[in-house]
């Protein structure tokens, strides 16, 4: 099972949990998986396409999937897939 | 409620201050006890924004660096900070935009090099940035 990240500010959706376990071969399954799981989560995470959204950015371990295979990026039993928030601001 | 002692307080400042024509930024970690927030730590990291003068942003890897470092030392990370050069602690309509739910957002007005205001703002539902008391507390040796 893969391991997925939920970041502190999108754990109020998933009962506090940090950490998640999915079976899947692909960053989408991970997505469609996780977001049929915790239905709270899909507007923080998919747009109304059902794509990742544009201020999400996923890694597989270490590695940004738009580097990748983007929602098409391999996981393996042993990934770990880190939902991360853009995190952004300022005057204007 | 948000609180830190005056020498968590000193680092905010000390990181935002000497940043007087761009935003500066980061993070902040303490812990959560029913509606109050302790911050124990500040962790200022690049601003990764084009436009250094008016936006911030923070990679996604000073993004994981944080969320490592407070499973590591078991803190909760409870927010980010970030300077309005010149201009009020409040947000801008691009920070309302930005703003991730459970979040505290501290902004630091910063007016030729000193900090003039601090001010902190959580959504409030999905939609609106509120503002949050800060509280500093003194030390007692």
């Amino acid at each position: 099972m893969a391991t997925v990240i939920i970041p502190t500010p999108l754990r109020k959706f998933t009962g506090n949990s940090s950490r998640v376990t999915i079976k899947a071969n692909k960053v989408s399954d991970v997505v469609q998986e996780l977001t049929t799981n915790f239905p709270d989560l899909r507007k923080h995470v998919i747009n109304s396409d059902g794509k990742i959204a544009s201020f999400i950015n996923v890694f597989v371990d270490n590695d940004d999937i738009r580097s990748l295979n983007h929602e098409q990026t391999e996981v393996r039993e042993n990934s770990t897939i880190s939902i991360i928030p853009a995190i952004a601001g300022g005057m204007c | 409620m948000v609180s830190m002692n005056q020498s968590v307080f000193l680092n905010l400042v000390t990181a935002v201050e000497p940043c007087d024509d761009v935003e500066c930024c980061g993070f902040f970690f303490g812990q959560e006890n029913a509606n109050h927030r302790m911050i124990t730590k500040v962790m200022p990291v690049n601003n990764s924004a084009k436009d250094k003068r008016a936006q911030f942003e923070i990679a996604s890897g000073d993004y994981l660096n944080a969320e490592r470092l407070a499973s590591k030392e078991n803190m909760q990370l409870l927010g980010v900070y970030h300077s309005h050069p010149n201009h009020p602690a409040v947000p801008s309509e691009y920070d309302k935009k930005a703003a991730q739910p459970y979040f505290s957002y501290i902004i630091l007005s910063v007016m030729k090099k000193k900090v003039e205001d601090v001010r902190s703002w959580r959504l409030d539902g999905d939609s609106e940035l509120k503002e949050e008391e800060i509280e500093i507390t003194k030390i007692i040796n």
